[in-house]
């Protein structure tokens, strides 16, 4: 008898160590372990990195991808580099997504912050850098690197924390833009205006409010054609959220409580909606893109990225209208309008690049050397000469390659075209006015809901429609609901899990069949202790 | 034997549960397929936001229904000022595009051609929506870069067996003309014109790119130019119209340079003539 209570108790045992095995196995086919540096590298393995990033449908940024995979190839031996090219970073987060749920992510991606909000939902899926960018050995500047990156204080202070995300870094910033806007300087002297070294909304009403005058045969008096949208903005939500960051309005908290849908708001949309009545402003999704309206002679003041700098003016490198159509006129550029010159504050914007977690400390200290590789100046000063970015770092921004490409501006009207030049100049030269918004679980929505309600308060007063208090509270409703803005409101925080939705089928089939098992070892010990009390 | 069967029955029961767990969180180390299931994904993501856009009715869309509304004539429809509320009636020739429950349509009826973008349009009415069928469509008249649109709109489908699918019309003599902005949306064709060089982004001559610099890869939109002899035009296939596997994307990417084509399409414009085009036969 005691030699078979035993073998129960053995097969009960049994029974209990396979259900920590099956919770351990299930917990690791989801999640890896925390990332931990290794104290050395081991540099005679060989490694198979990926790396996805996109390209601006632009070929010479592919061709500077590829260079860089080369030389970095060239100096780790051992590191192999794939690469795999996207056309927009929505594409890039949906395959992440996708990927982290069968731990095939990428090794390196360049990426936005607000999308690493929603890969960290996730356990241990993106590095944190602080510690690897605190190495002795293979951190920024580390002694045992073998290519010349820049130490932590070369990389411009408020790039850098722009990829702090709960207080860790999970990113490195790759290349930064800011909004610029595009002139027409001619038609400005034209109305009888001389453009300020810094543009404010005031002034850019009333100069769109003067291109509005008509000739008696219906041509616009300006330029003589049937078509003049003075000031067309390209990315409404960036107009919205500069907006209220200048005028102190609110927009949201740091943990994602929304404070978009206050009094501030509703001014900034009355005024915009009086100007759109009258035709002086209008925006991309609405009209079109601003710069060929500008290129045209058809627009004065377009608001858009540093980044589309090559679209815009008369001699651009890359136009999009026919010949006969471009117009003659000086372009000149300035920083976004402001309501405190004194106090100027523009949107920081532009691609990161984090580092994903392996199984294998190793892989990703190799990932980390690559992502640390990109800010090179090698690849710093040739990306960024591709459009109106500014490099990250110091090191780039001080050094004779790339002092000498500012100091070619306008020599030529392909690489250095002078209107790139000097947008590229305004984020150079502020980027201690730069600001970015919290980056929460939902911050992505808060942004479109931004720009939709400029759009859609632009599109109801070009169609006659009152914008009065109650077409406003309206709309306020409207755009929360569309964007789910009511269901964020603080609860929001990185690390939160609240958006995961249900789970999935097989995760209830697991959570049943175990809490089964369970409850059948625990019936099973009980009547073995009755019985053998019993006995 | 009776009493040994019994004590393992439990053990072997959990062991079966065990494994159904183990079974139930495998998860596949194989990388996922990425470009398929993003779109999956894509689509199922903006179909919710998409069906939250049509209940919350957002301020700045459509006012009325297109049940209620009077059709106008395309003339009526011509004059009308950009923001306007536009009613129109017309048939469908071309499917662009589904997605948040949007579609954006070619149509015609017979004195004009409407483009209706990303009107409201569930996927089951876009399944419904054939060549020739007769639909009323109400929003308000948008222009995109020289585009003449039917924006922010929702259309009713009128089955009432009325069916009318347009002939091309041969605008080759129109073209570089004043007169072919008339033909707007319309479907068109093109005859006898020669394909002409592109050049790549490394200079070499093409006959087609994939994207209007070269920049992109198989199953973006391609771009070809064509010569009537006198001037060069760059015509587009659209890959929401056509996508890679149509018989207008593969005829397209095997043409070369010299080619003699008749064409046919849907006149898009985007500063200036634009056609999108649905067939390509080579002479």
């Amino acid at each position: 008898m005691m030699k078979t209570n035993r073998i129960r108790r053995v097969a009960i045992l049994l029974a209990l160590l396979c259900c920590v095995v099956g919770l351990a196995g299930c917990h690791g086919s989801s999640d890896t372990t925390a990332f931990e540096a290794p104290e050395t590298w081991d540099a005679s393995k060989s490694y198979k990195l990926t790396f996805w990033a996109k390209n601006d449908t632009n070929k010479t940024q592919t061709k500077i991808y590829e260079k860089a995979i080369a030389d970095f190839e060239t100096l780790y031996p051992n590191i192999d580099v794939t690469m795999k090219l996207y056309t927009d970073y929505g594409k890039i987060y949906n395959d992440v997504i996708t990927n982290i749920a069968t731990n095939t992510t990428p090794n390196v991606c360049i990426t936005y912050p607000d999308h690493i909000a929603t890969y960290l939902t996730g356990e241990n899926v993106v590095v944190p850098l602080d510690d690897l960018m605190a190495n002795e050995r293979y951190g920024l500047g580390g002694s045992e690197l073998a290519f010349d990156g820049p130490t932590q204080d070369e990389i411009v202070p408020e790039f850098l924390q722009e990829c702090v995300l709960a207080n860790s870094h999970y990113a490195l910033p790759y290349m930064r833009s800011t909004e610029v806007c595009y002139i027409n300087k001619t038609f400005v002297e034209k109305l009888g205006y001389k453009l300020p070294d810094v543009l404010t909304w005031d002034f850019i009403w009333e100069v769109s409010e003067a291109a509005t005058k008509k000739n008696a045969d219906g041509t616009y008096a300006v330029n003589g054609q049937q078509v003049m949208i003075p000031f067309i903005y390209k990315s409404t939500d960036n107009m919205m959220i500069q907006m209220l960051r200048q005028c102190g309005g609110g927009y949201s908290t740091d943990t994602g409580e929304i404070e978009i849908f206050n009094d501030d708001t509703r001014s900034i949309l009355k005024t915009t909606a009086s100007h759109a009545q009258t035709g002086a402003f209008s925006t991309f999704k609405i009209s079109g893109y601003p710069a060929n309206f500008l290129n045209a002679g058809q627009c004065i003041f377009a608001i858009d990225s540093s980044a589309g700098s090559t679209w815009m003016g008369s001699d651009a490198p890359l136009v999009d209208i026919a010949e006969d159509k471009l117009v003659q006129f000086e372009t000149a550029v300035r920083m976004v309008p402001q309501y405190d010159t004194a106090q100027p504050k523009m949107i920081s914007q532009g691609p990161s690049v984090c580092v994903f977690n392996k199984e294998d400390p190793d892989e990703v200290m190799a990932s980390w050397l690559f992502a640390q590789y990109l800010l090179t100046n090698e690849v710093q000063c040739a990306y960024a000469q591709t459009e109106g970015y500014v490099p990250v770092t110091t090191k780039a921004h001080e050094s004779d390659e790339y002092q000498a490409y500012l100091d070619a501006a306008g020599t030529d009207n392909d690489l250095h075209y002078q209107v790139k030049i000097d947008a590229t100049k305004v984020l150079l030269e502020n980027a201690e006015n730069t600001f970015t918004t919290p980056v929460f679980n939902g911050s992505t929505s808060l942004r479109d809901a931004a720009g939709q309600l400029v759009e859609n308060t632009t599109k109801s007063s070009r169609r006659k429609e009152k914008i009065d208090d109650a077409y406003l509270d309206a709309l306020f409703d409207d755009v929360s609901a569309l964007y789910h803005l009511d269901q964020i409101g603080g609860t929001m925080a990185i690390g939160d899990k609240a958006a995961l939705g249900p789970l999935p089928r097989a995760s209830i089939i697991l959570i049943v069949c175990l809490v089964v098992a369970w409850i059948g070892i625990g019936a099973v010990a009980l009547r073995d202790k009755l019985r053998s009390r019993q006995t | 034997m009776r009493t040994n069967l019994f004590s393992k029955l439990p053990a072997t029961a959990f062991s079966v549960l065990l494994a159904l767990s183990l079974g139930a969180c495998g998860g596949s180390s194989e990388p996922a397929a990425t470009e398929d299931t993003s779109a999956q994904t894509t689509e199922a993501t903006e179909a919710a936001d998409a069906a939250t856009t049509t209940d919350a009715g957002t301020t700045a869309e459509t006012t009325s229904t297109a049940a209620d509304a009077t059709a106008m004539t395309y003339a009526d429809y011509a004059a009308a000022a950009v923001d306007d509320p536009v009613t129109i009636e017309a048939y469908v020739q071309g499917k662009q595009a589904w997605w948040e429950n949007k579609a954006s349509l070619y149509l015609q009826d017979k004195d004009g051609g409407y483009f209706a973008f990303e009107t409201a349009c569930t996927e089951d009415d876009y399944a419904k929506l054939t060549d020739g069928i007769k639909v009323k469509v109400s929003g308000y008249k948008g222009n995109f870069n020289g585009e003449d649109e039917v924006i922010d709109g929702s259309f009713v489908i009128e089955d009432d067996g009325d069916t009318y699918v347009a002939e091309a019309v041969d605008v080759t003599d129109k073209l570089g003309s004043d007169e072919l902005v008339n033909y707007m949306n319309q479907k068109v064709a093109f005859t006898g014109l020669t394909v002409a060089a592109s050049e790549d982004p490394d200079g070499n001559e093409v006959a087609f790119l994939y994207n209007y610099d070269g920049s992109g890869s198989q199953g973006d939109d391609l771009y070809f130019n064509v010569s009537d002899g006198t001037n060069t035009y760059s015509f587009t296939v659209e890959s929401y119209l056509c996508d890679k596997d149509s018989d207008a994307y593969k005829a397209v990417e095997a043409l070369k340079v010299g080619d003699t084509v008749d064409l046919e399409g849907f006149l898009y414009w985007y500063e200036g003539a634009n056609p999108h085009i649905t067939k390509v036969t080579v002479k």
